[in-house]
């Protein structure tokens, strides 16, 4: 009897192995690919200011505060949804919001979206030919980091942030005191 | 309004589906004519009914109505319309209708052309395909509603995945899951047996067609998955033992074992209970498929949306059905295996020794692609088991194989003479490590792969011929589809090991960084990089490159690689470019732009007889249409 029960024992203890993966996954945000930059320094970049490309700006100049990088671009259909919530994060003024404008196609494409729907941003970065980007683990629009004052990225988030990712996972990790833009 | 017919459909088959289960389950235990008549009507109203939500589906995506909520995230109204039938399956709700679509087909074939089966067979066959239609049924309508709205509609849908957007792709899905679906036939056949308490031949002749087709379909997706990432990933590997691509591989290795147990089984009366237990694991292996796939268990680049709550309902239908099934079998199995007695040498013993490798080496894949899981819930650490476990594990389970297949067809059931065989097959023999050993003369600085090879490749096709001839000198006896069909099969074997180890010995991979004219020795061909251009596809941009390949001074092909940027998503994909030949492809990918002068890094490959492989894997297929065309397996049910 044993012989032929051996099948269902070893599918028994094959169910317990993926219930337990089952049970392992539930506790990761299945949609949050992790991000091997976190905990560690932000890649080093220096990139042209989109409205003012003369400037280049470096991680050395937005030391000191924490900041947010949102990745968008005038192509992107998911980063005009994601706008208004940028916007309204922006105008909240606790953290700093950095755009980083990814992959144009034309020149004037970038600054004529901005000038339609509103431009959030305390910066710009542009990134034409997107090798940065490779460094940072890019791969679409919209995504968003948070970087803390001393440069390390403390988050990251694929696809457009809600509201509801914004209250439960941004703000969690921001220092309570406001920090002025 | 019609995706909420479209859900009503699916409710409606839902319905169907637990009548075609229930009443000819309950009505064959009773001997109830009446209620196992259900059976087939109930089969064909499930199928109009999922039939028509799948149209529905089809046609949501046609018209762009972007307030379904699946063909918000999954179409894009830049898609070609091409791409809107692959868009269907494009993503976990879809595929999963797809999924039950096929179902439905299958069990509509078993309805239709098992005419001549007794009424208990049938209605008992039918029903357990009625429950497992009852599980999925379920699952897409608690779990992942292909229906549902999105409100606001958004004005534009989020583009298929750019990877998904290929001609293979439209092929794949459907072609793979005939392939695992098909494994339910044999399963409910060895489960009506199992109910019906008389396992003996009878159920196996009638299930052998269903699971050859089952198989040739399977072994068929497997190969287009694999060409498909062949060229589409840009890698140029073919295949990567990734966890889902085992997860298909799984169940091929156990309906491979399956086809072979089961010839046995009908022709001697040995291995019963190994061929139902078979029957069982080939499709519980594709359940397990589907289960690792969808609930995001194991990460990997094809996995669907992960989702713990899909996860858990797959894993209790796993529960239920296959756990339900095992204890049937540890209940009803026969405890006598009382077929005829064999001898040593003999063909059982040579089936035996198939299924014990066979089942081995799926039992290694099982356990490759689990331990990750394994190690991080026993808190071991994270762990990835990737090509060298499987590779020498291959190695060891198939040296073995290759060795015993020619001698399969040529030994006599129950017992031989070790000694014809082996005379008959020897000069075969011979003449393989003559080969073997020609090709290391001729190429010494060729892995010793390259010889295997060639020794391997005349060794498994010269063998399969000897068969054929002798059976052809015999006066008097039929070569029948069958052996036709082994043979192809067989053949398709030496011809895929053959492709495996020459691509393996003697490609030519080379990453290097170029500017427009410079030129690339790769083997014998010289690849010039002439540039790249913009180019503007229907939904996407490209940067494309031009590269000309040629051959001392003869000028073989002008390649264009190219780099696309999705507009809808802004991914980037790797569009290869291969110029293909029996005997060789060339390969190019695109690379990074390096550059601001017009240099790129480019991927160069020259992979001689990589065509093989699939070329392979087609024969054994073919070998599974044709054996289920035996005349034998039509007399019979007659009879039967």
């Amino acid at each position: 009897m044993l012989r032929r029960l051996l099948p269902l024992i070893i599918f028994v203890a094959l169910g317990g192995l993926l219930f337990a993966g089952i049970q392992l996954s539930r506790h990761e945000d299945p949609g949050a690919l992790p991000s091997p930059l976190i905990g560690k320094p932000a890649p080093a970049f220096a990139l042209p200011e989109l409205l003012a490309p003369d400037k280049i700006v470096r991680n050395s100049d937005l030391a000191g505060a924490p900041y947010v990088l949102n990745v968008w671009g005038s192509w992107c259909v998911n980063c005009q949804e994601e706008h208004p919530v940028i916007t309204a994060l922006a105008a909240r003024g606790i953290v700093k919001v950095v755009g980083y404008n990814y992959h144009e196609v034309e020149p004037g494409d970038a600054p004529r979206w901005l000038a339609q729907f509103g431009n959030p941003y305390a910066l710009i970065l542009s990134d034409v030919d997107g090798r940065t980007a490779l460094d940072w683990g890019i791969y679409g629009a919209p995504e968003s980091f948070l970087v803390d004052a001393r440069g390390i990225v403390r988050w990251k988030h694929v696809g457009p942030l809600t509201d509801e990712i914004i209250a439960h996972e941004l703000m969690p990790l921001l220092p309570a005191k406001k920090v002025s833009p | 309004m019609l995706p909420e017919l479209g859900q009503l459909a699916l409710i409606l088959a839902l319905l169907l589906a637990a009548l075609q289960a229930l009443l000819p389950l309950f009505g064959a235990q009773r001997g109830i004519d009446a209620w196992m008549r259900v059976a087939r009507p109930a089969a064909f109203g499930q199928l109009l009914f999922v039939a028509l939500a799948f149209g529905i589906l089809m046609h949501a995506f046609v018209v762009h109505d972007f307030s379904v909520a699946y063909v918000a995230r999954n179409y894009n109204s830049l898609l070609p319309i091409g791409y809107c039938i692959a868009a269907v399956w494009g993503a976990h709700e879809g595929s999963l209708l797809l999924w039950i679509l096929i179902l439905a087909l299958w069990t509509g074939a078993v309805a239709r052309f098992s005419k001549s089966l007794p009424l208990p067979v049938i209605a008992r066959v039918l029903g357990v395909m009625g429950l497992v239609s009852v599980g999925f049924l379920l699952f897409t309508l608690l779990t992942s509603n292909p229906f549902a709205r999105l409100l606001p509609m958004p004005p534009e849908g989020a583009d298929l995945n750019p990877l998904l957007q290929d001609p293979g792709l439209i092929m794949h899905p459907p072609i793979l899951y005939s392939g695992y679906v098909g494994t339910t036939v044999a399963f409910a056949f060895a489960i009506a047996a199992l109910f019906d308490g008389k396992v003996d031949a009878r159920w196996v002749r009638w299930s052998r067609p269903w699971t050859n087709v089952a198989w040739a379909l399977l072994t068929i997706g497997i190969a287009l998955g694999s060409w498909w990432a062949y060229y589409e990933l840009g890698w140029g590997g073919w295949w990567f033992w990734d966890p889902v691509e085992n997860a298909s591989f799984m169940p091929w290795l156990a309906c491979t074992a399956l086809l072979h147990s089961q010839a046995v089984t009908e022709k001697r009366g040995s291995f019963r209970g190994w061929t139902l237990l078979l029957a069982i694991a080939a499709f519980s292996l594709s359940l397990l498929g589907t289960f690792l796939v969808r609930s995001g268990v194991i990460t990997s680049v094809h996995s669907f949306a992960a989702d713990p709550a899909r996860g858990l309902f797959i894993l209790v239908f796993l529960g239920i059905v296959i756990g339900g099934s095992l204890l049937l079998y540890a209940l009803r199995a026969p405890r006598d295996d009382d077929g005829a007695p064999f001898a040593f040498a003999s063909r059982e013993t040579l089936i035996l020794a198939n299924n014990l490798l066979l089942t081995t080496a799926c039992a290694m894949v099982l356990i490759g692609t689990l331990f990750p899981l394994f190690a991080d819930a026993m808190k071991l650490g994270r762990y990835s088991v990737g090509p060298p476990y499987f590779g020498s594990m291959f190695f060891l389970l198939m040296a073995p194989l290759v060795l015993l297949l020619p001698f399969g067809p040529l030994t006599r059931w129950q017992k031989e003479q070790a000694s014809l065989p082996i005379k008959l097959l020897l000069p075969w023999l011979i003449v393989a490590l003559i080969g073997g050993g020609v090709a290391f003369v001729a190429m010494p600085n060729a892995p010793w792969k390259y010889a295997a090879g060639i020794a391997i490749g005349l060794w498994l096709a010269f063998g399969t011929l000897r068969f054929v001839r002798r059976r052809l000198a015999m006066t008097g006896q039929r070569f029948t589809a069958e052996m036709l069909g082994m043979t192809f099969a067989h053949v398709g074997v030496a011809v895929f090991f053959f492709g495996i180890l020459l691509t393996e010995a003697t490609s030519v991979e080379k990453d290097v960084a170029v500017v427009p004219g410079q030129q690339v020795e790769a083997g014998d061909y010289t690849f010039r990089f002439d540039g790249v251009q913009r180019a503007t596809g229907p939904n996407y941009l490209s940067d494309r490159g031009s590269v000309s390949v040629s051959r001392g001074d003869r000028r073989i092909a002008v390649l264009h690689p190219e780099k696309r940027r999705y507009e809808a998503g802004g991914q980037i994909m790797t569009e290869t470019a291969i110029d293909p030949a029996l005997n060789r492809d060339l390969y190019v990918a695109l690379g990074e732009p390096i550059d601001a002068r017009g240099g790129w890094a480019l991927r160069v490959y020259v992979k001689p007889w990589v065509r093989c492989i699939w070329l392979g894997a087609l024969l054994m297929a073919l070998g599974g249409f044709t054996t289920s065309l035996d005349r034998r397996f039509r007399r019979n049910a007659e009879v039967g």
